[in-house]
């Protein structure tokens, strides 16, 4: 397999302007690359607003990846934020084996009835009330990321977390960077399958 | 060992900064070059380089400043991008004639108007004729080779030309990928110390710079700065070669990368990061039964006109591929040089021009696609519909 085949897995983070897509794309690109794995992470490149839909993307390989094309159609799309279902189309260019994981109180049963989803493979988990509950702040993006390494079995979510303790030491207050961890550990455990 | 990190292309120019530690750095921030300047003003705040910051109030002013300071014998470099090099021009011209061997990044952008952020080459192609060597990078990793590179080039005795490396806005500049950070003793090793010849605090040998220069010697001082060209040709390949040896990189060290050429019956030229898409699409075709190749042009100024005429006059058809246009030429800047380059080579490939990716447009392996079918297409029946097209236009 060459290194532009389907070995590569390709996110797209969906978020609003503010809430972290866009340094989820990047903290899991480098927890990838800790990892031993290739990686690659962009922002959708426009003019960015606090509150407006965003966009970002990952791509994980075990080769080089070279092509910079767009990301047009992910294995994974992960949704920050459960307002932007109304909003934006989550699904565009996710193949019927894609995977769809969504930051919501609600059970998958529930959601996929609400956007009338068909095929793919749907998780949920309530990242913001993971984010109270650790950080006391709605910050749905580490946990959204323990929430896709848990449910695809990507990576070791304690390394992940153990990753992002070594990234951010001196740079956050202790109390933020544990708070982080344990919403990367909890979500990975708490993402609901359907 | 050599540190493999996380980083966008701006960051990765900004370490190349860091270990090349200029004397004195002046800067004016532009999207999408903004970012490089405040990674490379942490590491003045960190006190990991020892570079005098100057925060200028244009990049016209960013670009006479480093030309006074390099002309006083300071390593000096700035960066910029977009309507910042626009603005530039008048000085770039100034830095070149001075023989003054600065390094500028170029992160490259739209020009205004409309206004646009995003990326294209209308930019450094608007200052093609400015004297400077032209350095493009297809992905973070060439673009941190290439600032380091593009110092020992610029500097040498030889060639005291001006460089500037390219590299692609938002795409790279602004994408993160895992680049190899060379290990700072080596790369210091491999810049050396700034040994300027002529300089204007050395007051046992006094010189003059910016002197009248009418029509008795200015021609003559515009055709002795191709020299500084002339011998940039050897330079460049000493310095690559030096470069891969000394730090075992697998990125392009020559003028370009021929990818799958030596068979290729149809081939793609290419400038910057569109050639990691381009060299997926070949292989694919190659997988297909197709003898396609690419060939991605890293050196721009000096044009390798000869090695190019020799690697594409054997094919049956080329396509050029310019992420800007010539307005009233022929196509683009890229395409009107590869067809120079092939005048006097018999036979010729039948040649194809498509812009593409202005102000940003995306540039998707389907487009690539279609450009090797048209010229499949236009060899097979010796038809060209359409000379000079375009990639992913809404017409």
């Amino acid at each position: 397999m060459t290194d532009t085949g389907k070995k590569m897995l390709e996110i797209r983070w969906h978020g609003r302007g503010g809430q972290g897509a866009v340094t989820a794309s990047k903290v899991l690109a480098e927890s990838a690359m800790s990892l031993g794995k290739q990686i690659q992470a962009f922002p959708e490149y426009g003019s960015e607003r606090q509150g407006a839909p965003v966009k970002a993307f990952t791509r994980i390989a075990d080769q080089r990846i070279r092509q910079h094309n767009q990301v047009t159609e992910p294995d994974v799309v992960i949704v920050l934020d459960p307002t932007l279902l109304d909003a934006v189309d989550v699904t565009e260019g996710l193949m019927e084996n894609g995977t769809l994981i969504i930051n919501t109180e609600s059970s998958p049963a529930e959601i996929r009835q609400q956007m009338g989803l068909k095929g793919r493979t749907l998780y949920t988990v309530d990242a913001t009330g993971i984010s109270l509950r650790n950080l006391g702040k709605a910050i749905p993006n580490t946990p959204m990321i323990g929430a896709l390494v848990g449910a695809m079995k990507l990576l070791d979510p304690k390394l992940v977390a153990e990753d992002f303790r070594v990234k951010f030491q001196g740079k956050f207050k202790d109390e933020i960077i544990e708070g982080n961890v344990q919403s990367i550990l909890d979500a990975s455990k708490e993402v609901r399958a359907e | 060992m050599p540190e493999q990190l996380a980083l966008t292309g701006n960051e990765a120019v900004a370490h190349a900064m860091r270990q090349i530690n200029p004397d004195v750095v002046a800067a004016y921030p532009i999207t999408p070059q903004t970012s490089m300047m405040q990674k490379f003003a942490d590491f003045v705040a960190d006190g990991l380089v020892d570079s005098e910051l100057v925060l200028v109030e244009s990049e016209h002013s960013a670009m006479s400043a480093t030309v006074g300071s390099q002309a006083s014998g300071a390593r000096s470099m700035t960066a910029t991008a977009a309507c910042g090099l626009a603005l530039m021009w008048e000085i770039l011209g100034i830095a070149s004639a001075y023989r003054l061997p600065i390094v500028m990044p170029v992160v490259n952008r739209a020009l205004s108007g409309p206004i646009n952020i995003q990326g294209d080459h209308s930019d450094s192609m608007g200052t093609r004729d400015c004297g400077w060597i032209h350095i493009f990078s297809e992905n973070a990793q060439e673009a941190y080779e290439n600032t380091i590179m593009a110092m020992r080039i610029a500097e040498h005795p030889d060639v005291l030309t001006p460089a500037m490396v390219c590299l692609d806005g938002f795409i790279i500049s602004h994408g993160v990928e895992s680049v190899t950070i060379y290990k700072d003793n080596l790369v210091k090793k491999f810049v050396g110390e700034y040994q300027p010849h002529y300089t204007l605090l050395d007051a046992k040998h006094p010189i003059t710079l910016g002197a009248m220069d009418f029509s008795d010697f200015y021609f003559e001082h515009k055709v002795s700065q191709l020299d500084g060209y002339n011998n940039s040709h050897s330079v460049i390949l000493d310095v690559g070669s030096e470069f891969k040896k000394t730090f075992g990189g697998g990125e392009c060290y020559e003028f370009f990368e021929a990818h799958k050429m030596d068979d290729a019956e149809y081939a793609v030229v290419v400038l910057g990061s569109t050639a990691g898409s381009t060299r997926m699409v070949v292989d694919d075709l190659r997988a297909q039964g197709v003898k396609a190749g690419m060939l991605k042009i890293r050196v721009f100024r000096p044009f390798p006109y000869e090695e190019i005429a020799r690697l594409l006059a054997p094919l049956k058809g080329c396509a050029v591929l310019d992420r800007s246009i010539a307005y009233g030429g022929d196509g683009g800047p890229v395409h009107i040089e590869v067809r120079s380059a092939l005048y006097g080579q018999s036979p010729v490939p039948v040649m194809l021009n498509y812009i593409y990716g202005l102000g940003g447009k995306p540039i998707e392996p389907e487009h690539i696609h279609s450009a090797f079918k048209d010229i499949q297409e236009a060899v097979a029946t010796g038809n060209v519909k359409r000379r000079v097209g375009y990639l992913n236009l809404t017409e």
